[in-house]
Protein backbone atom coordinates (compact mmCIF):
# COMPACT_ATOMS: atom_id res chain seq x y z
CA UNK A 1 0.00 0.00 0.00
CA UNK A 2 1.28 3.43 -0.94
CA UNK A 3 -1.79 5.30 0.26
CA UNK A 4 -2.26 6.79 3.70
CA UNK A 5 -5.79 7.53 4.93
CA UNK A 6 -6.00 10.30 7.51
CA UNK A 7 -8.90 9.59 9.86
CA UNK A 8 -8.11 12.31 12.39
CA UNK A 9 -8.70 15.17 9.96
CA UNK A 10 -5.49 17.17 9.72
CA UNK A 11 -6.61 20.68 8.76
CA UNK A 12 -4.91 23.28 6.58
CA UNK A 13 -5.72 26.21 8.85
CA UNK A 14 -3.93 28.80 6.76
CA UNK A 15 -1.62 29.28 3.82
CA UNK A 16 0.88 31.87 2.64
CA UNK A 17 1.81 32.52 -0.98
CA UNK A 18 4.34 34.95 -2.41
CA UNK A 19 5.03 35.62 -6.09
CA UNK A 20 7.44 37.56 -8.27
CA UNK A 21 6.93 40.22 -10.97
CA UNK A 22 6.14 37.78 -13.79
CA UNK A 23 3.56 36.02 -11.58
CA UNK A 24 1.99 39.41 -10.80
CA UNK A 25 1.08 39.70 -14.49
CA UNK A 26 -0.37 36.19 -14.50
CA UNK A 27 -3.87 34.79 -14.43
CA UNK A 28 -4.19 34.24 -10.68
CA UNK A 29 -2.44 37.37 -9.42
CA UNK A 30 -5.24 38.25 -6.97
CA UNK A 31 -4.75 34.95 -5.11
CA UNK A 32 -1.27 35.74 -3.79
CA UNK A 33 -0.76 37.17 -0.32
CA UNK A 34 2.21 39.18 -1.49
CA UNK A 35 3.64 40.05 -4.90
CA UNK A 36 7.05 41.54 -5.61
CA UNK A 37 7.71 43.90 -8.47
CA UNK A 38 11.44 43.22 -8.43
CA UNK A 39 13.08 39.83 -9.01
CA UNK A 40 15.85 40.75 -6.56
CA UNK A 41 13.43 41.34 -3.64
CA UNK A 42 15.84 44.07 -2.49
CA UNK A 43 18.52 41.42 -1.81
CA UNK A 44 21.98 41.34 -3.38
CA UNK A 45 21.74 37.84 -4.84
CA UNK A 46 18.97 35.73 -6.36
CA UNK A 47 19.69 32.97 -3.87
CA UNK A 48 19.01 35.35 -0.98
CA UNK A 49 15.85 36.52 -2.73
CA UNK A 50 14.84 32.85 -2.99
CA UNK A 51 15.26 32.48 0.77
CA UNK A 52 13.19 35.61 1.43
CA UNK A 53 10.33 34.24 -0.68
CA UNK A 54 9.95 31.24 1.62
CA UNK A 55 10.39 33.31 4.79
CA UNK A 56 7.68 35.75 3.75
CA UNK A 57 5.27 32.98 2.77
CA UNK A 58 5.84 31.28 6.14
CA UNK A 59 5.30 34.53 7.98
CA UNK A 60 2.01 35.17 6.13
CA UNK A 61 0.79 31.66 6.94
CA UNK A 62 1.42 32.05 10.68
CA UNK A 63 0.01 35.60 10.73
CA UNK A 64 -3.18 34.52 9.00
CA UNK A 65 -3.63 31.66 11.48
CA UNK A 66 -3.13 34.12 14.32
CA UNK A 67 -0.24 32.26 15.91
CA UNK A 68 3.35 33.20 16.61
CA UNK A 69 6.14 31.36 14.83
CA UNK A 70 7.20 29.83 18.16
CA UNK A 71 4.01 27.76 18.07
CA UNK A 72 5.19 25.99 14.90
CA UNK A 73 6.61 22.63 15.94
CA UNK A 74 8.03 21.33 12.66
CA UNK A 75 9.00 22.87 9.36
CA UNK A 76 9.05 20.54 6.35
CA UNK A 77 10.14 22.17 3.11
CA UNK A 78 12.45 22.06 0.14
CA UNK A 79 13.49 23.71 -3.11
CA UNK A 80 15.56 23.04 -6.24
CA UNK A 81 18.87 24.71 -5.42
CA UNK A 82 21.95 22.58 -4.60
CA UNK A 83 21.74 21.19 -1.06
CA UNK A 84 18.38 23.03 -0.68
CA UNK A 85 20.17 25.97 0.95
CA UNK A 86 17.42 28.63 0.53
CA UNK A 87 15.04 26.42 2.52
CA UNK A 88 17.61 25.58 5.19
CA UNK A 89 18.51 29.25 5.56
CA UNK A 90 14.88 30.22 6.00
CA UNK A 91 14.47 27.38 8.52
CA UNK A 92 17.07 29.23 10.57
CA UNK A 93 14.78 32.26 10.65
CA UNK A 94 11.63 30.24 11.37
CA UNK A 95 13.33 28.40 14.21
CA UNK A 96 11.14 25.29 14.31
CA UNK A 97 12.42 21.72 14.16
CA UNK A 98 13.29 21.26 10.50
CA UNK A 99 13.32 18.42 8.01
CA UNK A 100 14.62 19.38 4.57
CA UNK A 101 12.91 17.64 1.66
CA UNK A 102 13.90 17.12 -1.92
CA UNK A 103 11.40 15.87 -4.45
CA UNK A 104 12.17 18.42 -7.18
CA UNK A 105 8.84 19.99 -8.20
CA UNK A 106 6.89 17.37 -6.21
CA UNK A 107 8.25 18.73 -2.91
CA UNK A 108 5.06 20.68 -2.13
CA UNK A 109 2.90 17.56 -1.87
CA UNK A 110 5.70 15.46 -0.37
CA UNK A 111 5.71 18.00 2.45
CA UNK A 112 1.93 18.16 2.81
CA UNK A 113 1.64 14.34 2.83
CA UNK A 114 4.31 14.01 5.53
CA UNK A 115 2.94 16.90 7.59
CA UNK A 116 -0.58 15.43 7.49
CA UNK A 117 0.75 11.99 8.40
CA UNK A 118 2.63 13.32 11.41
CA UNK A 119 -0.32 15.43 12.59
CA UNK A 120 -2.79 12.60 11.96
CA UNK A 121 -0.79 10.20 14.11
CA UNK A 122 -0.24 12.68 16.92
CA UNK A 123 3.42 13.34 16.21
CA UNK A 124 2.80 17.09 16.30
CA UNK A 125 -0.07 19.57 16.46
CA UNK A 126 1.24 22.33 14.24
CA UNK A 127 3.44 21.85 11.17
CA UNK A 128 4.49 24.36 8.56
CA UNK A 129 5.16 22.87 5.12
CA UNK A 130 5.86 24.28 1.70
CA UNK A 131 8.21 24.73 -1.19
CA UNK A 132 9.60 27.54 -3.29
CA UNK A 133 11.53 28.34 -6.44
CA UNK A 134 13.09 31.46 -7.91
CA UNK A 135 13.28 31.74 -11.69
CA UNK A 136 16.74 33.30 -11.92
CA UNK A 137 18.34 31.20 -9.18
CA UNK A 138 17.00 27.92 -10.57
CA UNK A 139 17.67 28.71 -14.24
CA UNK A 140 21.24 29.66 -13.32
CA UNK A 141 21.79 26.23 -11.84
CA UNK A 142 19.93 24.01 -14.26
CA UNK A 143 20.31 25.79 -17.59
CA UNK A 144 22.33 28.67 -18.98
CA UNK A 145 22.98 32.08 -17.44
CA UNK A 146 19.65 33.94 -17.40
CA UNK A 147 20.74 36.52 -19.96
CA UNK A 148 22.27 33.96 -22.33
CA UNK A 149 20.54 34.01 -25.69
CA UNK A 150 19.71 30.37 -26.29
CA UNK A 151 16.52 29.62 -28.15
CA UNK A 152 14.27 27.44 -26.01
CA UNK A 153 12.28 24.74 -27.79
CA UNK A 154 8.45 24.80 -27.62
CA UNK A 155 8.51 21.93 -25.09
CA UNK A 156 10.43 23.87 -22.43
CA UNK A 157 8.79 25.39 -19.37
CA UNK A 158 9.14 28.54 -17.29
CA UNK A 159 10.34 28.28 -13.68
CA UNK A 160 7.97 30.04 -11.28
CA UNK A 161 9.25 32.67 -8.85
CA UNK A 162 7.20 32.03 -5.79
CA UNK A 163 6.72 30.25 -2.50
CA UNK A 164 3.68 28.51 -1.12
CA UNK A 165 3.38 27.41 2.49
CA UNK A 166 0.58 25.80 4.47
CA UNK A 167 0.04 25.38 8.18
CA UNK A 168 -1.29 21.93 9.05
CA UNK A 169 -2.88 21.52 12.49
CA UNK A 170 -4.77 18.82 14.33
CA UNK A 171 -7.83 21.02 14.76
CA UNK A 172 -9.21 24.24 13.40
CA UNK A 173 -11.18 25.68 10.51
CA UNK A 174 -10.22 24.97 6.94
CA UNK A 175 -9.85 22.36 4.21
CA UNK A 176 -9.11 18.85 5.45
CA UNK A 177 -6.37 16.57 4.15
CA UNK A 178 -8.00 13.16 3.78
CA UNK A 179 -5.40 10.91 2.15
CA UNK A 180 -2.07 10.80 0.39
CA UNK A 181 -0.42 8.47 -2.10
CA UNK A 182 3.36 8.41 -2.20
CA UNK A 183 4.85 8.06 -5.66
CA UNK A 184 7.36 5.59 -7.04
CA UNK A 185 10.26 6.69 -9.20
CA UNK A 186 9.37 6.04 -12.81
CA UNK A 187 11.91 6.37 -15.58
CA UNK A 188 10.76 6.02 -19.15
CA UNK A 189 14.23 6.62 -20.52
CA UNK A 190 13.65 10.16 -21.74
CA UNK A 191 16.73 12.37 -21.78
CA UNK A 192 15.60 15.80 -22.98
CA UNK A 193 15.80 18.28 -20.07
CA UNK A 194 13.77 20.73 -22.16
CA UNK A 195 10.80 18.38 -22.18
CA UNK A 196 10.11 17.46 -18.59
CA UNK A 197 6.33 17.36 -18.96
CA UNK A 198 6.58 14.43 -21.34
CA UNK A 199 8.98 12.65 -18.97
CA UNK A 200 6.84 13.20 -15.86
CA UNK A 201 3.44 12.21 -17.29
CA UNK A 202 3.82 8.44 -16.66
CA UNK A 203 4.72 9.08 -13.00
CA UNK A 204 1.59 11.21 -12.53
CA UNK A 205 -0.58 8.60 -14.24
CA UNK A 206 0.87 5.81 -12.09
CA UNK A 207 0.28 7.70 -8.84
CA UNK A 208 -3.28 8.71 -9.76
CA UNK A 209 -4.25 5.20 -10.82
CA UNK A 210 -2.70 3.70 -7.70
CA UNK A 211 -4.56 6.24 -5.57
CA UNK A 212 -7.92 5.34 -7.16
CA UNK A 213 -7.28 1.60 -6.79
CA UNK A 214 -6.04 1.69 -3.22
CA UNK A 215 -8.81 3.99 -2.01
CA UNK A 216 -11.25 2.02 -4.12
CA UNK A 217 -12.86 5.14 -5.60
CA UNK A 218 -13.75 6.36 -9.05
CA UNK A 219 -12.07 9.50 -10.51
CA UNK A 220 -15.52 11.15 -10.47
CA UNK A 221 -15.19 11.28 -6.65
CA UNK A 222 -13.04 14.37 -7.20
CA UNK A 223 -14.22 17.65 -8.67
CA UNK A 224 -10.68 18.35 -9.72
CA UNK A 225 -7.56 16.28 -10.25
CA UNK A 226 -4.73 18.71 -10.63
CA UNK A 227 -1.14 17.92 -11.59
CA UNK A 228 1.86 20.02 -10.59
CA UNK A 229 3.72 21.08 -13.70
CA UNK A 230 3.10 18.76 -16.63
CA UNK A 231 2.49 21.65 -19.03
CA UNK A 232 0.74 21.24 -22.37
CA UNK A 233 2.71 18.24 -23.58
CA UNK A 234 2.71 16.34 -20.30
CA UNK A 235 -1.01 16.87 -19.82
CA UNK A 236 -1.77 15.61 -23.33
CA UNK A 237 0.39 12.54 -22.72
CA UNK A 238 -1.25 11.84 -19.35
CA UNK A 239 -4.78 12.19 -20.78
CA UNK A 240 -3.96 9.78 -23.60
CA UNK A 241 -2.38 7.33 -21.15
CA UNK A 242 -5.59 7.38 -19.07
CA UNK A 243 -7.56 6.67 -22.21
CA UNK A 244 -5.25 3.80 -23.04
CA UNK A 245 -5.59 2.33 -19.52
CA UNK A 246 -9.39 2.89 -19.57
CA UNK A 247 -9.25 5.14 -16.50
CA UNK A 248 -12.40 7.28 -16.69
CA UNK A 249 -10.93 10.74 -16.12
CA UNK A 250 -12.67 13.59 -17.90
CA UNK A 251 -10.59 16.17 -19.71
CA UNK A 252 -12.28 19.06 -17.89
CA UNK A 253 -11.70 17.55 -14.48
CA UNK A 254 -7.98 16.99 -15.15
CA UNK A 255 -6.08 20.28 -14.90
CA UNK A 256 -2.48 21.35 -14.48
CA UNK A 257 -1.05 24.01 -12.13
CA UNK A 258 1.59 24.86 -14.73
CA UNK A 259 -1.18 25.95 -17.10
CA UNK A 260 -3.19 27.94 -14.55
CA UNK A 261 -0.62 30.40 -13.31
CA UNK A 262 0.17 32.51 -16.38
CA UNK A 263 -1.88 34.16 -19.10
CA UNK A 264 -2.01 32.75 -22.60
CA UNK A 265 0.02 35.66 -23.97
CA UNK A 266 2.92 35.27 -21.52
CA UNK A 267 5.90 33.65 -23.26
CA UNK A 268 6.14 30.48 -21.17
CA UNK A 269 6.08 27.96 -24.07
CA UNK A 270 4.76 24.63 -22.70
CA UNK A 271 3.75 26.03 -19.29
CA UNK A 272 5.14 26.77 -15.84
CA UNK A 273 7.29 24.54 -13.67
CA UNK A 274 9.39 24.68 -10.52
CA UNK A 275 8.96 23.66 -6.92
CA UNK A 276 6.97 26.83 -6.26
CA UNK A 277 4.52 26.20 -9.12
CA UNK A 278 2.19 23.66 -7.52
CA UNK A 279 2.70 25.29 -4.09
CA UNK A 280 1.46 28.78 -5.08
CA UNK A 281 -1.39 27.49 -7.25
CA UNK A 282 -2.72 24.99 -4.69
CA UNK A 283 -2.16 27.03 -1.53
CA UNK A 284 -3.33 30.23 -3.17
CA UNK A 285 -5.77 29.91 -6.05
CA UNK A 286 -7.20 26.42 -5.54
CA UNK A 287 -7.72 26.57 -1.77
CA UNK A 288 -9.39 29.97 -2.22
CA UNK A 289 -11.76 28.36 -4.70
CA UNK A 290 -12.40 25.55 -2.24
CA UNK A 291 -13.21 28.07 0.50
CA UNK A 292 -15.69 29.74 -1.88
CA UNK A 293 -17.27 26.32 -2.37
CA UNK A 294 -16.42 26.01 -6.07
CA UNK A 295 -14.38 22.87 -5.40
CA UNK A 296 -15.50 20.29 -2.85
CA UNK A 297 -12.90 17.59 -3.30
CA UNK A 298 -9.62 17.72 -5.12
CA UNK A 299 -6.62 15.51 -5.67
CA UNK A 300 -3.33 17.36 -6.03
CA UNK A 301 -0.61 15.41 -7.83
CA UNK A 302 2.70 17.28 -7.69
CA UNK A 303 5.14 15.96 -10.26
CA UNK A 304 8.92 16.12 -10.07
CA UNK A 305 11.77 15.38 -12.47
CA UNK A 306 14.66 14.09 -10.36
CA UNK A 307 17.48 15.20 -12.60
CA UNK A 308 20.55 17.34 -12.09
CA UNK A 309 22.66 19.25 -14.62
CA UNK A 310 25.39 16.65 -14.00
CA UNK A 311 23.25 13.62 -14.82
CA UNK A 312 22.06 15.29 -18.02
CA UNK A 313 25.63 15.99 -19.14
CA UNK A 314 26.53 12.37 -18.40
CA UNK A 315 23.64 11.27 -20.66
CA UNK A 316 21.57 9.75 -17.89
CA UNK A 317 17.82 9.44 -18.26
CA UNK A 318 15.32 11.50 -16.27
CA UNK A 319 13.73 9.66 -13.32
CA UNK A 320 10.38 11.14 -12.32
CA UNK A 321 8.06 11.02 -9.35
CA UNK A 322 4.58 12.21 -8.38
CA UNK A 323 2.95 12.46 -4.96
CA UNK A 324 -0.82 12.79 -4.58
CA UNK A 325 -2.68 14.41 -1.69
CA UNK A 326 -6.46 14.67 -1.48
CA UNK A 327 -7.89 17.83 0.04
CA UNK A 328 -11.59 18.15 0.85
CA UNK A 329 -13.85 20.96 1.97
CA UNK A 330 -14.43 20.65 5.70
CA UNK A 331 -18.18 20.18 5.31
CA UNK A 332 -17.62 17.17 3.09
CA UNK A 333 -15.94 15.23 5.83
CA UNK A 334 -17.16 15.02 9.41
CA UNK B 1 18.97 9.42 -29.50
CA UNK B 2 21.58 6.96 -30.72
CA UNK B 3 20.64 3.37 -31.46
CA UNK B 4 23.11 2.17 -28.88
CA UNK B 5 21.14 3.83 -26.10
CA UNK B 6 17.82 2.64 -27.50
CA UNK B 7 18.93 -0.98 -27.11
CA UNK B 8 19.24 -0.58 -23.35
CA UNK B 9 15.63 0.47 -22.99
CA UNK B 10 12.89 -1.91 -21.98
CA UNK B 11 10.00 -2.44 -24.42
CA UNK B 12 7.74 -0.39 -22.11
CA UNK B 13 10.19 2.53 -22.23
CA UNK B 14 10.51 2.29 -26.01
CA UNK B 15 6.76 2.21 -26.41
CA UNK B 16 6.32 5.28 -24.22
CA UNK B 17 9.05 7.19 -26.05
CA UNK B 18 7.30 6.54 -29.32
CA UNK B 19 3.99 7.56 -27.72
CA UNK B 20 5.51 10.72 -26.22
CA UNK B 21 7.31 11.85 -29.35
CA UNK B 22 4.01 11.77 -31.25
CA UNK B 23 2.63 14.31 -28.79
CA UNK B 24 5.71 16.46 -28.50
CA UNK B 25 5.60 19.88 -30.14
CA UNK B 26 8.50 19.93 -32.59
CA UNK B 27 10.76 22.89 -33.17
CA UNK B 28 9.51 24.81 -36.25
CA UNK B 29 12.78 24.27 -38.12
CA UNK B 30 11.93 25.98 -41.42
CA UNK B 31 10.46 29.02 -39.66
CA UNK B 32 13.47 29.17 -37.34
CA UNK B 33 15.86 28.99 -40.31
CA UNK B 34 14.13 31.88 -42.08
CA UNK B 35 14.12 34.02 -38.92
CA UNK B 36 17.78 33.16 -38.26
CA UNK B 37 18.69 34.05 -41.85
CA UNK B 38 16.96 37.43 -41.68
CA UNK B 39 18.18 38.47 -38.22
CA UNK B 40 21.69 37.11 -38.77
CA UNK B 41 21.84 38.95 -42.09
CA UNK B 42 20.63 42.14 -40.43
CA UNK B 43 23.39 41.93 -37.80
CA UNK B 44 25.93 41.46 -40.60
CA UNK B 45 24.46 44.50 -42.37
CA UNK B 46 25.00 46.57 -39.21
CA UNK B 47 28.55 45.20 -39.05
CA UNK B 48 29.11 46.18 -42.68
CA UNK B 49 27.85 49.73 -41.98
CA UNK B 50 30.20 50.05 -39.01
CA UNK B 51 33.12 48.77 -41.07
CA UNK B 52 32.39 51.20 -43.90
CA UNK B 53 32.09 54.00 -41.31
CA UNK B 54 35.56 53.21 -39.98
CA UNK B 55 37.04 53.06 -43.47
CA UNK B 56 35.34 56.24 -44.60
CA UNK B 57 35.92 58.48 -41.57
CA UNK B 58 39.11 56.97 -40.11
CA UNK B 59 42.39 55.75 -41.44
CA UNK B 60 41.44 52.07 -41.75
CA UNK B 61 41.71 49.68 -44.67
CA UNK B 62 39.31 46.83 -45.38
CA UNK B 63 41.66 44.46 -43.50
CA UNK B 64 42.35 46.65 -40.47
CA UNK B 65 38.73 47.82 -40.02
CA UNK B 66 37.72 44.29 -38.90
CA UNK B 67 38.94 44.56 -35.30
CA UNK B 68 37.27 47.85 -34.33
CA UNK B 69 34.06 46.65 -36.04
CA UNK B 70 33.98 43.49 -33.93
CA UNK B 71 34.73 45.55 -30.81
CA UNK B 72 31.79 47.87 -31.50
CA UNK B 73 29.42 44.96 -32.14
CA UNK B 74 30.47 43.27 -28.89
CA UNK B 75 30.07 46.57 -27.05
CA UNK B 76 26.49 46.89 -28.34
CA UNK B 77 25.86 43.25 -27.33
CA UNK B 78 27.14 44.03 -23.85
CA UNK B 79 24.56 46.77 -23.44
CA UNK B 80 21.73 44.67 -24.83
CA UNK B 81 22.69 41.74 -22.59
CA UNK B 82 23.03 43.97 -19.54
CA UNK B 83 19.64 45.55 -20.13
CA UNK B 84 18.15 42.07 -20.41
CA UNK B 85 16.87 42.26 -23.98
CA UNK B 86 19.41 40.16 -25.89
CA UNK B 87 17.92 36.87 -24.69
CA UNK B 88 14.50 38.02 -25.89
CA UNK B 89 15.83 38.74 -29.38
CA UNK B 90 17.55 35.36 -29.24
CA UNK B 91 14.34 33.48 -28.43
CA UNK B 92 12.97 34.93 -31.68
CA UNK B 93 16.09 34.74 -33.83
CA UNK B 94 17.81 31.55 -32.61
CA UNK B 95 20.96 30.91 -34.64
CA UNK B 96 20.60 34.40 -36.13
CA UNK B 97 21.84 35.98 -32.90
CA UNK B 98 23.98 33.03 -31.75
CA UNK B 99 26.25 32.54 -34.76
CA UNK B 100 27.57 36.12 -35.37
CA UNK B 101 30.22 37.51 -33.02
CA UNK B 102 27.40 39.07 -30.96
CA UNK B 103 26.40 35.56 -29.83
CA UNK B 104 29.91 34.94 -28.60
CA UNK B 105 29.91 38.27 -26.77
CA UNK B 106 26.57 37.45 -25.19
CA UNK B 107 27.86 34.05 -23.98
CA UNK B 108 30.79 35.69 -22.18
CA UNK B 109 28.90 38.69 -20.82
CA UNK B 110 25.84 36.80 -19.59
CA UNK B 111 28.04 34.36 -17.64
CA UNK B 112 30.01 37.26 -16.15
CA UNK B 113 26.81 39.00 -14.99
CA UNK B 114 25.35 35.76 -13.65
CA UNK B 115 28.28 34.91 -11.41
CA UNK B 116 28.97 38.44 -10.16
CA UNK B 117 27.41 37.59 -6.77
CA UNK B 118 30.09 34.93 -6.20
CA UNK B 119 32.88 37.51 -6.29
CA UNK B 120 35.29 38.79 -8.92
CA UNK B 121 37.94 36.07 -8.86
CA UNK B 122 36.06 32.80 -8.36
CA UNK B 123 32.75 34.14 -9.64
CA UNK B 124 33.29 36.37 -12.66
CA UNK B 125 36.83 35.21 -13.46
CA UNK B 126 36.17 31.53 -13.02
CA UNK B 127 32.86 31.39 -14.86
CA UNK B 128 33.13 34.04 -17.56
CA UNK B 129 34.24 31.51 -20.19
CA UNK B 130 31.98 28.75 -18.93
CA UNK B 131 30.04 28.75 -22.19
CA UNK B 132 32.54 30.48 -24.49
CA UNK B 133 35.53 28.43 -23.32
CA UNK B 134 34.72 25.47 -25.51
CA UNK B 135 34.18 27.80 -28.49
CA UNK B 136 37.69 29.18 -27.99
CA UNK B 137 39.25 25.77 -27.41
CA UNK B 138 37.71 24.01 -30.39
CA UNK B 139 37.89 27.14 -32.56
CA UNK B 140 41.63 27.54 -32.03
CA UNK B 141 42.23 23.81 -32.37
CA UNK B 142 40.30 23.48 -35.62
CA UNK B 143 42.08 26.58 -37.01
CA UNK B 144 45.36 24.85 -36.16
CA UNK B 145 44.36 21.65 -37.94
CA UNK B 146 43.13 23.49 -41.02
CA UNK B 147 46.35 25.51 -41.18
CA UNK B 148 48.35 22.30 -40.89
CA UNK B 149 46.44 20.77 -43.79
CA UNK B 150 46.87 23.92 -45.86
CA UNK B 151 50.59 24.08 -45.16
CA UNK B 152 51.08 20.43 -46.07
CA UNK B 153 49.15 20.87 -49.29
CA UNK B 154 51.13 23.97 -50.28
CA UNK B 155 54.52 22.50 -49.34
CA UNK B 156 54.10 19.03 -50.83
CA UNK B 157 51.03 19.26 -52.95
CA UNK B 158 52.45 21.97 -55.11
CA UNK B 159 49.34 24.14 -54.93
Amino acid sequence: MRTWIFDNNPVIVSTGTVGGPFEAKGKIAEDYDLLHEDLWLKEDSYEKAHKVLLEEASLRATEKAGITKEKVEYFLAGDLINQITPTSFSAKTIGAAYLGLFGACSTSMEGLALASFIVNHGGANCILTGSSSHNAAVEKQFRYPTEYGAQKPPTSQWTVTGAGVSLVMNKGEGPVVTSATIGKVIDMGLTDPFNMGGAMAPAAVDTIETHMKERNIDPSYYDLIVTGDLGHIGRECALDLFKKHHTPIKEKQFQDCGLMIYREDQPVLAGASGAGCSAVVVYGHLLNRMKKGEIKRMLVVATGALLSPLTIQQNETIPCIAHAVSIEHQNMKK
Amino acid sequence: MSNNQKKNLTPVQQEYQQFQSEREVKRPILKNCIKAFLVGGFICLIGQCIQTFFMYYFDFTEQTAGNPTVAVLIFITMFLTGFGVYDRFAQFAGAGTAVPVTGFGNAVISAAIEHRTEGFVLGVGGNMFKLAGSVILFGVFSAFVITLIKTILIQWGGL
